[in-house]
């Protein structure tokens, strides 16, 4: 996803003076294209995140996009005031991209990784929140940034993850994309989990459950319409985020089901991290498997439920 | 330049400030009349702004990054035309428009919203830093407390402005000695202040915040020579014009009575 990320800037900086990539001093040399297309439009802003989104908003306020850019919890938690005073109680054009969604960063240690962003990006209001679930999903994102008025939060997840698109889709906020779908169950996969769906779902075919998979890219707003549409048609709706089970994409859907639907709440359930650090070292695959995100676990607990 | 009609003016205003606490009764009173007369400057000598088009592109931006001295911004900005007597008399009224901190575009001329310090001056980086990429020649001015200096954000800004060399950026410090709880000098260790700003790549100019002329002379050259983004520390005094508010931190928080605003405007001639 960071190599469409840098490949889609430096597409929309070539002949768009208003786009402008701001960085917390990462991406060595994975800018080096932008750098070289649109020299004006890339600044290393240093290790100073606070300062980097007050300068996003003065940029915003005079008609410039930003996009200001480093690892999850350094532009969202250690930032959070600044997001909320700065960019959404302006109510300004400019995009907050974290890199290292859930536990993209799990050798890193609990520093790393990003468990809560969602929770507290969510409630701020006129925020809006993306979670892409593939490179070409994150090249759709930057072009919805780039026609929406607001504040926008895009949670990346590393670099090399699987394809699952087969051509880029258009992302609208507020909007999901169905991939697959399903009489049994419908998984919506929150961004870099959505590899992990899809392969739950071919897991769960061989058990002969029909499950659907759609990518929850807009985690705020909800796409109401399609949560609508899949509770009237599933037997069972799956959450699947890589975030803490308190505040993320599952419990923004609990609160749509009390808001809209609330017979629905028998037919949701959630699979996220438990409300904990995560101390073990290791690689993002096998602290999936420890705390039970990966296909395999995703699709025994949905069939568990399902009995 | 007319610093006769910028002193009746500061005058007036500092009238309105505490009439105005006197009635809605906010805090604050003292950290906004020491910053009155910097505000008289720069919105009677120089900003280059026009109260008809608010939100010209080419406008000269001020943030009032202590924004807790909101009721001398929006006493300025009904001064000067922005907005009207009647609009500013609603200050904390119930339903009005005017906060004791201010809210973005809550009227014309309000840059920013400020009131959790430390902001200000980062929002001024990315606005000195879009005139620059548009080549529009317009300024940048942010002023801030001493107190406020307290606040690592203000740091990160001042090194990003220095490594850019935003020379069409200036902070003010209004430093008036005092923060909430005490003196600003003990609470942290934010002496040298000029020094800091120099150090951190900023032309630095230390003047009397309440000399007019002085502070006419320092705004008006921006961009400077050296072209750095300038830091002026300017020397005050909380709660300047009335000898009983003058240097004591009470009036950090206090609101003056009826007879300490009758007495209070006595002093500054503004009635007999």
């Amino acid at each position: 996803m960071r190599n469409a990320f840098a490949d889609e800037m430096t597409r929309l900086c070539a002949g768009n003076q208003k786009p402008v990539l701001l960085s917390g001093d990462i991406g060595n040399r994975l800018f080096d294209k932008l750098k070289e297309a649109a020299p004006d439009q890339f600044l290393n802003c240093g290790v100073a995140e606070a300062n980097m989104i007050g300068v996003a908003a003065g940029l915003a306020m005079s008609g410039y996009r930003p996009f200001a850019y480093t690892i999850v919890p350094f532009i969202t938690t250690r930032v959070l005031e600044q997001i909320r005073v700065d960019l959404c109680y302006h109510n300004v054009p400019a995009t907050v991209v974290g890199v290292g969604g859930g536990l993209s960063y799990a050798a890193l240690g609990p520093t790393h990784h990003a468990l809560e962003d969602l929770a507290l990006l969510r409630v701020l209001p006129n925020m809006s929140v993306l979670c892409p679930g593939d490179a070409l999903e994150v090249r759709a994102c930057l072009k919805a940034a780039m026609r929406h008025d607001g504040p926008l939060y895009i949670r990346l997840g590393k670099k090399g993850e699987p394809v699952v698109h087969q051509s880029e889709p258009v992302i609208s906020i507020g909007g999901s994309l169905t991939l697959r779908k399903g009489s049994d169950c419908t998984i919506l996969a929150v961004g870099n989990l959505l590899p992990e769906a899809m392969k739950a779902a071919d897991l769960l075919a061989e058990r002969k459950i029909d499950a659907g998979v759609v990518s929850l890219v807009s985690v705020k707003p909800l796409d109401g319409e399609m949560l609508t549409r899949s509770f009237a048609s599933s037997k069972l709706l799956i959450s699947l985020e890589e975030h803490s089970v308190a505040g993320g994409a599952g419990s923004a859907i609990l609160e749509w089901i009390s808001d809209h639907d609330p017979s629905a709440m028998t037919k949701f359930m959630r699979i996220a991290t438990p409300d904990a650090f995560y101390t073990q070292s290791g690689k993002q695959s096998y602290a999936r498997q420890q705390l039970g995100l990966d296909a395999v676990s995703v699709a025994r607990k949905i069939a568990d439920r399902l009995g | 330049m007319d610093l006769t009609h910028i002193r009746q003016i500061a005058r007036e205003l500092r009238g309105t400030v505490i009439e105005l606490t006197h009635e809605a009764k906010p805090a604050h009173l003292a950290s906004a009349l020491s910053c009155i007369d910097i505000l008289a400057v720069l919105y009677w000598s120089v900003l280059r702004i026009d109260p008809a088009k608010p939100l010209a592109e080419d406008r000269d931006r001020f943030i009032l990054s202590k924004g807790h001295a909101a009721l001398a911004l929006y006493s300025v900005l009904a001064k000067r035309g922005f907005c009207s007597d009647e609009t500013l008399r609603t200050f904390n009224n119930n339903g009005g428009k005017l906060a004791e901190h201010p809210g973005p575009q809550c009227i014309p001329g309000v840059e920013a919203a400020t009131g959790s310090l430390g902001h200000g001056l980062p929002i001024g980086n990315g606005l000195a830093l879009a005139a620059r990429l548009a080549g529009r020649d317009n300024r940048t001015f942010v002023l801030l407390s001493d107190g406020e200096c307290n606040e690592g954000s203000v740091w990160e800004a001042a090194m990003f402005a220095g490594k850019q060399k935003l020379d069409n950026l200036c902070a003010i410090v209004d430093f008036n000695k005092w923060q909430a709880t005490g003196r600003s000098q003990e609470i942290l260790a934010l002496d040298p202040l000029p020094e800091k700003w120099q150090a951190f790549g900023w032309e630095t100019v230390r003047l009397d915040g309440h000399d007019l002329g002085v502070l006419h002379a320092a705004l008006t050259e921006l961009p400077r020579r050296s072209g750095k983004p300038l830091a002026i520390i300017a020397d005050t005094v909380k709660g300047k014009g009335v000898s009983f508010m003058e240097d004591d931190n009470n009036w950090h928080y206090r609101v003056p009575t009826r007879e300490e605003t009758d007495a209070a405007k006595r002093e500054l001639g503004l009635v007999h």
